[in-house]
């Protein structure tokens, strides 16, 4: 045996004897995602080597920059111990808004006005949620439904179109690249930046995990908890308005149900991060890695010959793994306790 | 009169209340503002409105035991439609060519047996793995749907078997044949909740689940037996619309989830799991029922449909909070 293997294998068991399996566990709970992505990446990889090339890592980045956006604000609620299904509804709403002001006022004043009128969603929302103490699984089902009303009073239920596609500059958010990189991608990685930052290094962010972690503890320790949720939901909304003006610039036209369907990925992206439904776990780094994976399980399987459809069924798959795992972990048990 | 009687009263009866109002509302404003000389509370029309409540209706009375025994359930929609693909496209199986018409029955369990078995994996999901009820849902309405697309793609299943056709547009003592699915699916949830000790320990479950375990409720089973119930009344939903339709679009019965939800909701079951019944779920189912139809009668389109019940939805949530309150002032924090 040589002297270098033989090291290896005193390192090992030296690794071994100072990590109980109990330890082991703790790191794959809190590491699982990045070792499930990691692994993952690797087997699709092998698969077909067109995988892991520039080219096709930038093109899932950037199909993924739409959910992965609405997936940042979106993890802000759920922290805070919310969930909100109304941000599908909501972006259609802000594409088909920004769409039809383009042409009305310019796109330099129709920008704003559509971050404004998306914010006064989000607010409402936020009101009924934080300061009413409502529930929020309702209260975004319903405007799930209302705000789909809603996009289609405001359009007539007509395709929104941008008359002259080629002379605006507008569709620079989703098609325009910066130095190299599409800018769709360069908007979610600023955006993942600064949110990650807001929620891990500022009293506001603390506030977030304090309110959804024991609301009524947080509320006692002084900490304003409607505020804190209704704030939630403006991030929210604001991400969504950001999703939304991606949309409308890459495409430059879109239907009234663009955004149908993208409450449930989103928040699919979100668990997979491994934030918890009951609120105050998760983070903005973990949700980005949710977003990833979603991305990348479609292009993979795709890669590899694979029906369009397919991704559902492994994104369930997935998506139950996942939790499992991860609450496995916490209880030190595989199977529930459920007699 | 014992305190909190008058705000149960209220809103036990809140819904009935809703309906005899849109009933009033539309009937006035349908004079005015309709385009069709027929009154809105016509007697077809109300006949039709119930066999349109049928397909939403059914999940609903599932759904309300799922949701009193704590629990939620997403999937029902990708399940109704892989029902529907089972049951259209069974029936030209070359195996069953010699049955006849006697694949009909055939058809039916066939489709029936898939939903049940679909609810039941969902439940045992949940049981085993302890992961909330709302993402198991979630993950399968993705799972379910992407079986039904792996199916046949982007293209409908259609099959037309004109016995089949006949009995659903069949009407027994004036009422059409999805009515009586309603009414049946109705009734037998509300025995099963009501009457036998099942649905006493799924109110149980819902209501304190802790306290059920002590008190040696085995819970697991029991969510299991609801998921399989919602399975197999989505499953029926598909059977009694798709006998009489013959084609399913892969997309078919997405967001029903939600209007189920809502009916739900409206009809007074607690989210969090405990009190509800079907008769208030069965009230709900109508209420949004006659909101769409009374919409359409006094010339709205779908966008205020929309519109119109995702506030309702909201105006429920905050009514029933107040009145809530009321009981609870006390206890406030």
């Amino acid at each position: 045996m040589s002297d270098a293997s033989r090291n290896a294998s005193d390192l090992r068991e030296g690794i071994m004897a100072t990590l109980s399996r109990q330890q082991v566990g703790a790191i794959l709970a809190r590491q699982g995602i990045l070792i499930a992505f990691a692994v993952f990446m690797i087997a699709f990889t092998l698969a077909n080597p067109k995988f892991l090339t520039p080219d096709n890592v930038l093109s899932v980045v950037r199909s993924s920059a739409i959910i992965g956006v609405m997936a940042l604000g979106v993890t802000f609620v759920v922290i805070s111990g919310n969930l909100d299904l109304s941000v599908g509804s909501m972006m259609s709403f802000s594409t088909i808004v920004v769409l039809d002001l383009h042409d009305k006022m310019g796109p330099l004043l129709a920008i704003p006005a559509m971050f404004a009128m998306t914010l006064c969603l989000g607010a409402f929302i936020g009101f009924l949620v934080g300061y009413l103490r409502l529930n929020s699984l309702i209260v975004t089902l319903g405007m799930l439904s209302a705000i789909h009303g809603l996009t289609l009073t405001y359009s007539g239920g007509q395709n929104m179109d941008i008359a002259d596609k080629e002379g605006t500059w507008f569709s620079i958010f989703g098609q325009g690249t910066a130095l190299g990189i599409p800018v769709p991608i360069l908007i979610f990685v600023a955006l993942a930046a600064l949110l990650g930052l807001a929620l891990a290094k500022t009293p506001f962010g603390r506030k977030v995990y304090a309110v959804g972690g024991n609301g009524t503890a947080a509320t006692f320790s002084g900490i304003p908890r409607a505020r804190t949720v209704f704030t939630c939901y403006l991030i929210s909304a604001a991400c969504v308005a950001t999703a939304g003006l991606i949309q409308a610039s890459r495409s430059l036209g879109s239907q009234n149900t663009v955004g149908q369907g993208l409450e449930l990925e989103v928040l699919a992206a979100v668990i997979l991060g491994g934030a918890s439904l009951l609120g105050g776990s998760g983070t903005i780094f973990k949700t980005v890695i949710g977003v990833l994976i979603l991305g990348f399980i479609q292009n993979g399987l795709l890669l590899v010959g694979l029906q369009f459809y397919v991704q559902f069924v492994v994104t369930w798959v997935i998506i139950i793994l996942a939790v499992w795992l991860d609450i496995a972990a916490k209880r030190g048990k595989l199977w529930s306790p459920i007699a | 009169m014992q305190p909190g009687a008058l705000s149960k009263a209220l809103k036990s009866g809140a819904i009935w209340g809703f309906i005899v109002l849109e009933l009033a509302f539309f009937s006035i404003a349908g004079e005015f503002l309709s385009l069709s000389d027929k009154a809105f509370m016509d007697w077809e029309n109300m006949l039709l409105l119930l066999k349109q409540s049928a397909p939403i209706g059914i999940i609903a009375m599932g759904m309300t035991l799922v949701m009193v025994n704590g629990n939620i359930d997403l999937s029902v929609g990708a399940t109704f439609a892989i029902a529907a693909i089972v049951l259209l496209d069974s029936m030209t199986w070359p195996i069953f060519a010699g049955l006849g018409d006697w694949v009909i029955p055939v058809a039916w369990l066939l489709a029936l047996a898939v939903g049940t078995l679909l609810g039941a994996l969902n439940g045992l999901i949940v049981w085993k793995t302890g992961v909330d009820a709302f993402i198991v849902t979630l993950g399968s309405m993705l799972g379910f749907r992407g079986i039904v697309f792996m199916f046949n793609g982007e293209n409908p299943t259609s099959h037309l078997n004109w016995t089949l056709v006949d009995f659903a547009e069949a009407q027994f003592l004036g009422l059409h044949t999805a009515t009586w699915f309603l009414l049946g699916v109705t009734l037998a949830l509300w025995f099963v909740m009501a009457r036998t000790v099942h649905g006493r320990n799924a109110y149980a479950i819902g209501d304190n689940r802790e306290a059920a375990v002590n008190a040696g409720i085995r819970v697991g089973p029991h969510m299991m037996i609801n998921f399989a119930i919602i399975g197999f009344l989505a499953a029926l939903s598909a059977v009694v619309f798709y006998s009489e339709s013959g084609s399913v679009n892969p997309n078919d019965g997405q967001l029903y989830e939600l209007w189920v939800i809502t009916a739900v909701v409206l009809g007074g079951t607690k989210i969090t799991g405990g009190a509800g019944n079907v008769i208030g779920t069965f009230g709900g189912v109508i209420a949004i029922q006659l909101l769409r139809k009374g919409l359409g009668h006094i010339g709205a389109d779908t966008s205020t449909v929309n519109l119109v019940i995702g506030l309702i939805l909201i105006a429920v949530l905050i009514l029933d909070r107040q009145l809530n309150i009321k009981g609870k002032e006390e206890l406030k924090v």
